[in-house]
């Protein structure tokens, strides 16, 4: 038994709205005329498409498949003929055209053969149980998309003392991970217990904000029959971002996740219920993911979850629910707090799309942007930050520009759940400038090492020019010793062979010395990078900071693709 | 069809500075009130001189800056610092000391410097520190508090607007030197801290008479504001705490030649400076463990200064001082970042 939560810092209390979409049951959205399917419904590798345009394709068949470690399949989610294969607009903040798959449905709804492992899962070796969520194109549905197959493999040396179901669901409006866990506990659990064989997991928390009364108590019933199965269903207060995963391991463990670290370095690993959901049917009834609880919420005129194919587009499910009680004048994929604003409402539902909410001017909490007024370091932000940063220094930092100082305040650990923009009397937009930061602060890099480059292609490119001076000279000093040689006795046949060997040597010795010059110069230039003779300390710092994240980024690049996710940050 | 994209959050609490600014007004009200009780109109009608003045620099100085007027003259901030200049000076000094320091802090220390959000220095403060040095005798011309020094409305007028001494009242009978000014003249002749406490009606219960039971208002009012989380216990209590500490020391040591700790935190304007002068986000420290520094060297000062610097009240000054380390102490008070 959990004997105690742990508080983490900051937070904020915001007005949940949760009520109106959970008075319905969910039902099965209707299959639109048309699914787009984005290869990209994950972090990682985008899938690479196995059909052509014009092939029927059956319910559940692989469309796509995994390119790479960090990639995930993708299925059709009902039957129908391809339509195309081209570039759509994504549902992504930044607005852009990426390769989808255009299926259109031919009303059947006609599954492929299924095979399912309703016996005992136990009889697996996980490392099977990977193979098959990973070919079901099960990816983390709280938010992050990452491949839940790796997530599941935390390597052989780590001990999992821990595994979070993450149930907390705390962004306002958001209700299908409620209405999944009343309406499917019993799935969740399942899954969960494969996901716990899978790693080996000493023990399972499921954490639930405690203003999910239903869900808890639906949970609680079905976690009773697993009752030797060290399962335990916790409630959590209700706090934004309690469901954020630093948070959460925080708020149950007292632990905090290292810094560029890994969760399951603390022996944690946090899942999201819709995602041990989908694990359970991918085991047990072979089904591949192509479908998940979508919460339709804000001006439209029934609010409400519906179970949506992937490929349905927002503009689909809108009508479903009645229409949007007014123009509508942004759509936000996400929640309010960390969702974001697509400027078209035909965008598709992906994987990692858990809400979609209009805002038709109706919903006064719903707020554009006032005026933005100077911030008169009232603190608030930093009081409401739940990583413990200083919002409105970093704020000052991305103003001015100066990215070396934002570093230095760890910008790096925002993890934009928007808590002290949402609090700031001044209204200033604080999350966008961070990301502002961040993007330039990669663009700098990019740079460098552009010039990086550029410097080792000049390096070579004088090396090339030593060489052949090198190899000129020493032809000129070859004729003229062969000349000399012609001169000189014809008779001393073995001598000459001799000669051959010797002229040989100074030329490759000639290679050599230029070869050792370079790696001379550039052994100087490692341990002193280029024109660094009058940087200022400032600048100096930066550099060896910049160093220390490549490496760093290295490492969890390393890490991650032996290890575990990291990135279900979001997974909200 | 293109939508409203921006970027998240897409919600706001509602806050703003003007709400901020309202509330702060609202707690300086019951100490307001009690001293109209207890001294009369003339803080009434500085306040709102004070006020008017610095509205109107306001807009000025926005309309030379080029700065939308409506969301800054509304934002509260000037009317704040209006109120607390106000609250700092003699209640009978005449109109064109509050008019030149309300000018002051507003022309000088707020838009010289950037406006809102930008002073680096307590605008208030700034304007009491240049009337203190440039006008001392009406700066330390206090009311008296015994209770015939009340000053009805049409006394307070003469007094501010007129030649000073109504002829119904004799001058010397209803102001002289604020508590702490009369304790320090009387220690420099070497009186005894109880002596001269027993030998004149300025001194109270707690601190001055009168002034503490401003005090004890300001004290409500600045307590209703750190539960509505519009400032943070941290400076408040340590300035206190400090500013009681030092002062308990010297009171232990020798009684007779220094004042209680709850003479220090009574008299002038130390609650009034804990809760509604120290605080100002501006020009304050704003980490944590920051405020805390912040807090216990602006109290360490004030008792320096009262006892052995050139003046009597020493909360601007402290103060002033301690806006100039705030960014070095916020820059070594960085909080511990989650996962470090
Ligand atoms: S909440 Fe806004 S105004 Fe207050 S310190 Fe932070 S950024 Fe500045
Ligand atoms: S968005 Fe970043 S800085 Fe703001 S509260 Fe969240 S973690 Fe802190």
């Amino acid at each position: 038994m959990i004997s105690k939560l742990f508080k983490f810092k900051g937070g904020v209390h915001i007005p949940q709205h949760k009520e109106s979409s959970t008075q319905l049951a969910v039902e099965p959205a209707s299959i639109p005329k048309r699914l787009i399917l984005p290869l990209t419904q994950h972090i990682g590798t985008p899938a690479a498409p196995i059909v052509e345009v014009g092939q029927k394709v059956l319910k559940g068949e692989k469309i796509a498949q995994a390119d790479g470690y960090v990639s995930a399949p993708v299925h059709a989610p009902t039957s129908g003929i391809i339509e195309d294969i081209g570039d759509y607009p994504l549902p992504h903040p930044s607005g852009m055209l990426a390769q989808c798959i255009v299926i259109k449905p031919d009303g059947e709804d006609r599954w492929i053969e299924l095979k399912g492992h309703s016996g005992d899962y136990k009889q697996l070796d996980p490392s099977e149980l990977r193979n098959i969520i990973r070919s079901s194109g099960i990816v983390g549905l709280g938010g992050a998309g990452f491949p839940t197959s790796i997530k599941h493999n935390p390597g052989p040396d780590r001990v999992i003392d821990t595994l979070i179901l993450n149930g907390a669901e705390c962004e306002p409006y958001i209700t299908c991970d409620d209405m999944l866990m009343r309406e499917k506990s019993r799935e969740i659990i399942c899954g969960l217990l494969i996901t716990k064989h899978a790693l080996q997991a000493k023990r399972c928390i499921i954490a639930i904000e405690n203003n999910k009364t239903l869900a808890i108590e639906s949970m609680q019933q079905a976690a009773k029959e697993f009752a030797d199965r060290n399962i335990e269903v916790v409630a959590i207060p209700t706090v934004y971002p309690a469901g954020s995963e630093k948070q959460i391991i925080y708020t149950i463990t007292g632990k905090e996740t290292p810094k560029n670290g890994l969760p399951l370095h603390i022996g944690v690993v946090c899942q999201n219920v819709g995602t041990t959901a989908a694990v359970y049917r991918a085991i047990h009834h072979g089904e591949p993911l192509i479908s998940r609880y979508v919460t339709i919420a804000g001006d439209v005129k029934q609010p409400r979850n519906l179970e949506v194919l992937f490929g349905t587009s927002a503009n689909d499910l809108i009508e479903q629910c009645g229409g949007s009680t007014a123009d509508i004048r942004r759509i936000i994929i996400g929640g309010p707090m960390m969702g974001f604003a697509m400027q078209q409402i035909t965008i598709p539902v992906i994987k990692t799309t858990n809400c979609i909410l209009i805002d038709a001017g109706q919903t006064k909490d719903l707020h554009t942007r006032q005026y933005t007024m100077p911030c008169i370091r009232c603190d608030s932000c930093a009081d409401v930050c739940p990583v413990n940063l200083l919002p409105q220094q970093l704020y000052w930092f991305s103003k001015a520009q100066e990215l070396d100082r934002i570093q230095e305040y760890n910008v790096f650990d925002c993890i934009e759940c928007g808590c002290c923009d949402y609090v700031c009397p001044s209204q200033i937009p604080l999350v966008q400038y961070y990301r502002f930061a961040k993007s330039e602060i990669w663009k700098r890099e990019r740079e460098t090492q552009k010039s990086d480059a550029a410097r080792d292609r000049h390096e070579f490119h004088q090396f090339r020019i030593d060489r052949e001076k090198a190899e000129k000279a020493e032809k000129l000093r070859q004729k003229k010793a062969a000349l000399k040689i012609k001169k000189q006795a014809t008779d001393q046949s073995n001598e000459i062979g001799n000669n051959d060997k010797k002229e040989a040597e100074p030329k490759n010795a000639a290679i050599v010395a230029a070869m050792e010059r370079v790696k001379a110069k550039k052994a100087q230039q490692k341990v002193e990078p280029k024109n660094t003779d009058d940087l200022t300390d400032h600048q100096k710092k930066l550099v060896t900071e910049i160093d220390q994240r490549r490496a760093e980024q290295r490492e969890t690049q390393v890490s991650n693709s032996n290890d575990n996710a990291k990135m279900d940050n979001k997974e909200l | 069809m293109s939508l409203y994209a921006p970027s998240s959050p897409h919600i706001h609490n509602d806050n703003s500075i003007t709400k901020i600014m309202l509330k702060v007004l609202y707690a300086l009200i019951p100490g307001i009130l009690v001293y109209i009780y207890i001294f009369g109109f003339g803080v009434a009608i500085n306040i709102l001189l004070a006020i008017i003045t610095a509205l109107s620099c306001e807009a000025i100085m926005l309309k030379i800056r080029q700065r939308p007027i409506m969301p800054f003259i509304t934002d509260g901030s000037a009317v704040i610092t209006a109120v607390l200049l106000a609250l700092s000076i003699p209640s009978i000094a005449p109109w064109w000391i509050i008019f030149l320091g309300t000018a002051f802090s507003i022309i000088i220390a707020k838009h010289l410097y950037g406006g809102l959000g930008y002073n680096p220095f307590n605008p208030a403060m700034v304007g009491y520190a240049m009337l203190l040095i440039s006008f001392p005798q009406q700066m330390t011309t206090w009311q008296l508090s015994t209770p015939a020094t009340f000053i009805g409305l049409p006394d307070s007028f003469k007094f501010i607007f007129g030649d000073h001494t109504p002829a119904q009242l004799a001058t010397d009978a209803i102001s002289g030197a604020t508590p702490l000014d009369y304790l320090k003249n009387q220690l420099g002749l070497s009186h005894h801290v109880s002596d001269i406490m027993n030998s004149s009606n300025v001194f109270g219960l707690l601190g001055g008479n009168g002034f503490e039971w401003i005090s004890i208002a300001f004290l409500i009012g600045g307590l209703w504001l750190v539960k509505q989380k519009i400032i943070h216990w941290h400076i408040p209590a340590t300035m206190i705490g400090s500013l009681a500490a030092v002062a308990t020391l010297f009171y232990v040591i020798d009684p007779d030649q220094y004042a209680s700790p709850l003479f220090h935190i009574f008299s002038g304007a130390t609650i009034l400076g804990a809760f509604f002068i120290a605080t100002d986000p501006v020009s304050a420290a704003t980490t944590a463990k920051g405020k805390i520094i912040y807090g216990a060297c602006i109290g360490l000062l004030i008792y320096i200064i009262r006892t052995w610097g050139g003046y009597p009240d020493a909360i601007a000054f402290a103060v002033l001082l301690m806006n100039m380390s705030a960014p070095t102490i916020d820059y070594y008070t960085k909080p511990k970042t989650y996962g470090h």
